[in-house]
């Protein structure tokens, strides 16, 4: 059997959920019965549901919860008010699920993985340990990213974890993951995690970073070198040591052409070693699915091709988030929002609210990238609309 | 340099430092923010608008130190942990100093704590005058320390432990 869906939102992070509820706010899923998916007038009865139609949105997470990186993000948010701005990121997350748990128009699987997006428009899901096909209208691929890793002699060592791992550790699991930390990577992952793991009584013995630059926010950097933890910029990591596990890391400074400068050379004592070298969108159902990609630097690497509206090359697919290309959250939640408003105006829903809510989020995104920070994505937007125009 | 290794310099605190006047009038807020990033709760947290920002939500917020009444509000309700109050009028000798405080265990008033500077040197342990809680959402306590007035312009972090350390 195939279960028949308005609007299919791939990731139940800030992206998902958002792109979720703004479609939900368009009235996708309040469908007149005898009217069939996409042509419904939503004004025709507000909550009329039809059930032989199937439902309105499906979200389709992962993880046992949905939130996302939400979950784990202990601080207090940037950005303003319509971002959330001064909340942190595991109550917006919380906000966003309930939100989204208590909207009868969404239905959320969780603990389910999405295996492939087929010609025919199927898309196959495990869930609930069952190989299930859905026929969703649109598709929204709010994916994610994962995070990179580092070659350098010893990386296998016990002890040498991604910074997000680290955080999910303590911040879900509620597990110390370590005594004594040495990061790689002063960008705003790598600050944060620093700070988290200070929160939590572990030492983080130095913060290193192979540019000669803070990458992340000046006032995280702030926060954790008042705190007594050093930010060395132009430092890089030679190897890590240790008997079965990690016991330390021999570091060095670097020159402007990134080689060792001899005799900087020299060892932390720490247990565990941290990487926050940046972040790889996670495209594979993109190009899974078809969509024509593109190597955009400034967007973090691989992504599929999008045009203002957040579609792809393929027709009636969405992404949001950082799916296609890396930012912060808060930029995630107001692209997820405008990929739902675009895919739920696509189907007919919300015409006449659709034009002001898309330019909202448009000036919303245009003014989290518009500061020094957000120079890298304007440049790589640049080169994405250019390449999607061709 | 900030940019460098995350310590504000003489030069970057100047520019956000009240006058000898203003200090003079009673206690005032110091926002300790120097780089563009979209971020704007500081702009709404003052109820008398003493915080301002030009253009948009990536200015660096401008204080109108005649408005402030240094009443410490902002101090939890910035992400960026980087606002703080000075009140150079508290005695002779002592200044307070209001700053952000996210750590456990949390210190009480009357105990003492290690005070640290921007770069995490230890300037002295000195008295926890007053613990006020951001709330149950905010979740960030404000913690008002009375230090020599000479060493209140550095004192940025304070350090507690259960051990006294």
């Amino acid at each position: 059997m195939i279960k028949n869906v308005e609007i299919m939102v791939i990731g139940g992070g800030p992206a998902g959920l958002c792109a979720a509820l703004s479609a939900s706010d368009l009235g996708v899923g309040i469908s007149a019965p005898d009217l069939g998916v996409g042509i419904s007038a939503p004004d025709l009865g507000v909550g009329i549901s039809a059930p032989d139609l199937g439902v309105g949105v499906l979200l389709v997470e992962r993880d046992d919860v949905a939130g996302g990186q939400l979950v784990k993000q202990t601080h207090k948010f940037f950005g303003s008010e319509k971002q959330y701005a001064g909340d942190r990121g595991i109550h917006i997350g919380q906000m966003l699920v309930e939100k989204a748990q208590a909207d009868s128009n969404i239905e959320i699987w969780t603990d389910s993985t999405v295996l492939g997006i087929y010609e025919d428009g199927v898309v196959t899901v495990l869930h609930e340990d069952k190989h299930i096909k859905v026929k969703p209208e649109r598709i929204i691929i709010a994916t994610g990213a994962a995070e990179k890793f580092l070659a350098f002699p010893g990386n296998d060592l016990p002890g040498i974890y991604g910074a997000g791992a680290v955080q999910t550790l303590m911040n879900v699991a509620g597990v110390k993951p370590a005594e004594r930390v040495l990061m790689v990577g002063a960008g705003n992952i790598g600050l944060i995690v620093s700070y988290q793991l200070k929160q939590a009584g572990i030492d983080v013995v130095a913060v290193i970073e192979g540019q000669p630059k803070i990458g992340g926010y000046l006032v995280h950097a702030s926060k954790i070198r008042r705190a007594g933890i050093p930010v060395l910029t132009r430092h890089t990591i030679l190897e890590a040591y240790g008997n079965g596990r990690v016991e330390g890391a021999l570091i060095t400074e670097i020159d402007e052409s990134w080689l060792p400068i001899p005799g900087t050379e020299r060892k932390i004592v720490c247990d565990t070693i941290c990487l926050a070298v940046g972040l790889s969108p996670l495209t594979e159902l993109a190009w899974q699915a078809g969509c024509e990609m593109g190597f955009i630097r400034e967007l973090s690497g691989h992504v599929p091709i999008f045009d203002e509206n957040l579609e792809t090359t393929c027709p009636g697919i969405y992404c949001a988030g950082d799916v296609c290309g890396i930012e912060e959250a808060s930029s995630a939640m107001v692209e997820g929002r405008l990929a739902g408003i675009n895919a739920a105006a696509s189907l007919g829903y919300g015409v006449s609210e659709a034009e002001k809510f898309r330019k909202d989020a448009m000036i919303e995104l245009e003014e989290l990238r518009s500061g020094d920070m957000g120079g890298h994505i304007r440049v790589g937007l640049e080169k994405m609309y250019a390449r999607c125009k061709k | 340099m900030l940019i460098n290794d995350g310590i504000p310099t003489k030069e970057d605190i100047v520019k956000v430092t009240p006058s000898d006047e203003r200090f003079a009038e009673g206690p005032v807020v110091i926002v300790e923010c120097f780089q563009e990033i979209p971020c704007d709760p500081c702009v709404k947290a003052c109820k008398r608008g003493a915080i301002t920002m030009s253009g948009d939500i990536n200015a660096l917020p401008v204080v109108d130190y005649t408005l402030c009444n240094g009443c410490g509000n902002c101090i939890s309700l910035c992400p960026g942990l980087a606002i703080f109050v000075v009140d150079k009028t508290y005695s002779d000798d002592f200044a307070l100093v209001k700053l952000p405080y996210e750590y456990v265990p949390v210190p009480q008033a009357g105990q003492r704590v290690m005070a640290l500077s921007r770069a995490g040197e230890e300037l002295g342990c000195y008295e926890v005058v007053r613990v006020t809680t951001g709330g149950k959402k905010n979740m960030t306590y404000t913690i008002s320390l009375a230090v020599p007035q000479e060493v209140v312009m550095e004192v940025r972090e304070v350090r507690y432990t259960r051990n006294g350390s």
